[in-house]
């Protein structure tokens, strides 16, 4: 029998034995990570809807996930599927459609979209004033099923659980541009308490519609370099102006590192701290002196019981917003230290831009790969330096180094605030 | 480690009024209670609307109500209630280790917008085209914030000060059980000592129903019992509802002096397939796992609500467990409060506990006659919550000490 491992609280260690992505640079972990490391951009202009009058016309959109029923929704599911479909087969785990633990997935939020109200009104009784009561007249003689169903929020998790049979109700979450993280973390905490041996986590976000890049837009949160779609996104660069929106998936089975062990699957990396803060200062913005930020990074490392030196490379938040990567910068300084210097930090957003609520996921998936390829992904696009922001960001080129403990940091609007540390095996 | 979870703090509102007092006068002591039901502003659905509520008392600064649509205000309000009723307003120091798991729907349209755009968007000569230049002149730049579902704990957080954690979970009714089972989990395995949860729903939105309308869920016409919705093809008559609860372990609410209303001593949570039995039979076995026996019997606080195969089936197996001593009586809370989706769960938590707390029980407000008089006290309060299309959830919610 093997020997039961331990953390450093006497928790049961939590292992990562698959993962699977899609982003706009493809489809499969494999493609992703060759064209990370090429410093390839999935940035592009967008085509899956008219761009006029849009201040913002460039996106990471996924267009080659078939998308018959052409809805955010749907795509979200589509492509979480693949992406937890990849997870589940590398990990080895359990039999097709009869996962043994429960799912936690991070969902944008959904509603009905434009074509299907325009359908709507345009098909119900004109003598009837009110927009929506003309709506509603016409709804409920329509009894759409799977209209009603796809705009519930519960959908894309619900789908997901019917697919791979999933255990317990399946968890839908957000916490914004942290979700996917979080999602990661309820899977942690759940193995950590002995509730189950494994966890499915996925974090999915194809939600690139007309209205939501106006909304992001109204917020002033988006780059508006739209002449080179994939110059644009350009974290810790002093031109940097907004980021850009993408979309994506990333799935990945977490373990007790025994049980994985004891059956023989192979280890690829372990998350072996998490850690979670809330902001009270804004709605879009961080206390000005980074301490929720500052705090989360420090309970991050506390959880994983390292000491801060042992950190050999940082998978940034890094969105290319202004006030996001001085805030990430300075809250990393005052953590860190002299040692930051000697850190590489790398924001894969600058080649995938911003995939919302899957970000996280994406992230932490493609922190594995760092472990176990020992290759780091560039920030590319890093042509002016930002000079307030003394960081080594891997410009332009992968580098080859030795990683064995990342920590990997995901920051929402609502104060949201999620960091892991993933490190290599053993634990 | 397992340890004991206290409900210690508990914010309620609805149309039946603010807080522990007006629900218990309007359901445990009103015979028989009565529903507020407004069947005038949306006809041909009825639906509970929220007491007017004096929001500068809970959420002080104006340009804070601004920044929120509805459900976040009526949400942000009653978490203010619930850590007021915890004792733990001011306290700085317990609110930065404070949890919050919240269970969020959101998604709210700026009504007259859209309506703008459609009576003219098919006219156009590119209807995307001009879709894209009113979408972006017309919308208000906040409210893609006030409709984001993890801004209710944001806002939470900004006005009350809870930066402990902060999650929002979505996945309407099933949602609300999840967010108090995971704070139920960490309490009671060390993974934290003190959380607020809950969620919140307003009713009379025309978004809301036109959503819940195309899938045929909404009950249109006279207001009538839950348990009588089956047979006349069933659906859902919504409520506003907001209901938050301090959830904390037993040594971390008695080393800071403060009394439970009720321990939480179970939620369970499961996805049946909805074909026909699936979610009786999870139900069936979630009362065997909290152990609802003949020898320990429950009274429900059940959140069925009134859809037709659902309703028809969760009535079935409390009847069965009636037959067999392990349920008193039933309560369709939905008669009372309306449905709160998110918020249902929580909300018969926080009932429960209030019924334990009072000594007491809630009257029967049903035509069909399948709610009796509970006799006596409940021994403990079992809290059902079915969402319309998935997920089964049941709590248990016993005296503490």
């Amino acid at each position: 029998m093997s020997q039961s491992i331990k953390d450093h609280r006497g928790r049961p260690v939590v292992a990562i034995t698959g993962i699977g992505v899609v982003t706009s640079l493809g489809q499969g972990l494999q493609d992703n990570w060759a064209a990370l490391t090429a410093g390839r951009s999935g940035i592009h202009r967008i085509s899956r809807f008219p761009i006029t009058h849009l201040r913002t016309t460039i996106a990471g959109t996924i267009d080659f996930v078939k998308n018959e029923r052409g809805t955010a929704p749907a795509l979200t599911l589509a492509t979480g599927e693949l992406a937890a479909e990849e997870a589940i087969a590398m990990a080895g785990l359990g039999t097709p459609g009869d996962f043994p633990g429960p799912l936690f997935t991070a969902i944008p939020p959904v509603e009905m979209e434009w074509p299907r109200r325009r359908a709507l009104y345009d098909s119900a009784n004109p003598d009837i004033p009110d927009a929506y009561d003309r709506m509603i007249d016409v709804a409920c003689r329509t009894n759409d099923d799977f209209e009603y169903r796809s705009t519930l929020y519960g959908y894309v998790a619900e789908s997901l659980a019917d697919r791979f049979g999933t255990k317990g109700a399946p968890i839908s979450l957000t916490t914004a541009c942290a979700s996917g993280a979080t999602a990661i973390q309820l899977g942690v905490e759940a193995i950590r308490r002995g509730d189950s041996d494994a966890a499915l986590c996925v974090g999915t976000d194809c939600s690139v519609t007309a209205e939501a890049v106006i909304r992001f837009s109204l917020l002033s949160a988006l780059s508006n370099a739209n002449e080179t779609p994939e110059a644009a996104s350009k974290p810790f660069s002093k031109d940097r102006d907004g980021f850009v929106i993408a979309e994506g998936a990333a799935a990945l089975v977490l373990e007790n590192y025994d049980t994985a062990r004891a059956r023989g699957a192979e280890i690829l990396g372990v998350v072996r701290g998490a850690a979670e803060t809330a902001d009270d200062f804004h709605r879009t913005r961080s206390k000005p002196d980074g301490s929720a930020i500052i705090k989360v990074i420090r309970d991050t490392i506390d959880d994983a019981g390292i000491e801060m030196e042992q950190i050999d490379y940082i998978n940034a938040h890094g969105t290319s917003t202004p006030e996001n990567d001085r805030m990430e910068a300075m809250s990393l300084d005052a953590v860190l230290g002299s040692h930051l210097k000697e850190i590489p930090i790398s924001s894969n957003k600058s080649m995938i831009g911003h995939t919302l609520t899957a970000a996280g996921a994406i992230e932490a998936a493609f922190s594995v790969q760092t472990i176990r390829t020992g290759r780091i992904p560039p920030t590319i696009n890093y042509k002016i330096p930002d000079p307030t922001i003394e960081l080594d960001v891997v410009p332009n080129q992968a580098r080859d180094a030795n990683v064995s403990v990342i920590l990997s940091n995901s920051f929402g609007f609502g104060g949201q605030n999620a960091c892991l540390i993933i490190t290599a095996e053993p634990a | 480690m397992e340890r004991e979870v206290w409900i210690t703090g508990i914010g309620l509102t609805s149309s039946l009024g603010e807080g522990l007092e007006a629900h218990w006068q309007a359901m445990g002591l009103a015979d028989p209670p009565k529903p507020i039901i407004d069947t005038a502003t949306m006809p041909p659905f009825a639906f509970h609307p929220m007491v007017p509520l004096d929001l500068d008392k809970q959420i002080p600064r104006r340009a804070d109500q601004r920044q929120m649509e509805p459900w976040q205000r009526i949400g942000t309000y009653t978490a203010g209630l619930a850590l007021d009723d915890a004792g733990l307003v001011g306290d700085a120091e317990r609110l930065a280790q404070t949890h919050m798991v919240v269970a969020a729907g959101a998604g709210e349209r700026d009504m007259a917008v859209d309506g703008e755009i459609l009576q003219n968007v098919s006219k156009a000569p590119s209807p995307d085209e001009f879709l894209n230049e009113r979408l972006g002149s017309d919308l208000r730049p906040t409210l893609f914030l006030a409709q984001l579902p993890n801004l209710l704990a944001g806002n939470i957080s900004i006005v009350h000060k809870v930066t402990g954690s902060s999650r929002t979970l979505l996945g309407e009714e099933i949602s609300g059980v999840s967010a108090v089972e995971i704070a139920w989990r960490r309490i009671r395995s060390g993974q934290g000592d003190i959380f607020i949860v809950g969620g919140a729903s307003i009713a009379g939105r025309k978004d809301m129903v036109l959503q819940r309308a195309i899938g045929g869920t909404v009950w249109a016409g006279d207001p009538i019992s839950v348990w009588a919705r089956p047979d006349k093809g069933g659906g859902t008559i919504l409520g506003s509802v907001a209901a938050f609860l301090v959830l904390e372990s037993r040594e971390h609410a008695e080393k800071r002096g403060k009394k439970p209303y009720a321990r939480l001593s179970g939620v369970v949570s499961g996805q049946s397939r909805r074909r026909p039995g699936d979610a009786r039979e999870t139900a069936a076995q979630q009362f065997d796992t909290l152990g609802v026996t003949g020898a320990a019997p429950a009274a429900v606080l059940s959140g069925a609500t009134g859809m037709a195969d659902a309703t028809r089936e969760e009535q079935d197996l409390l009847a069965a467990l009636i037959a067999e001593g392990r349920v008193t009586t039933v309560r369709g809370v939905a008669n009372m409060l309306g449905s709160g989706i998110e918020a249902t769960f929580p909300s018969l938590v926080a009932l429960g506990a209030l019924a334990l707390s009072r000594g007491g029980f809630f009257g029967p407000v049903d035509e069909t006659g399948f709610e009796t008089k509970q006799a006596g006290v409940p021994g403990r309060i079992a809290t059902t919550t079915w969402g319309i299309w998935r997920g089964e959830g049941l709590g248990l919610v016993e005296p503490a000490g």
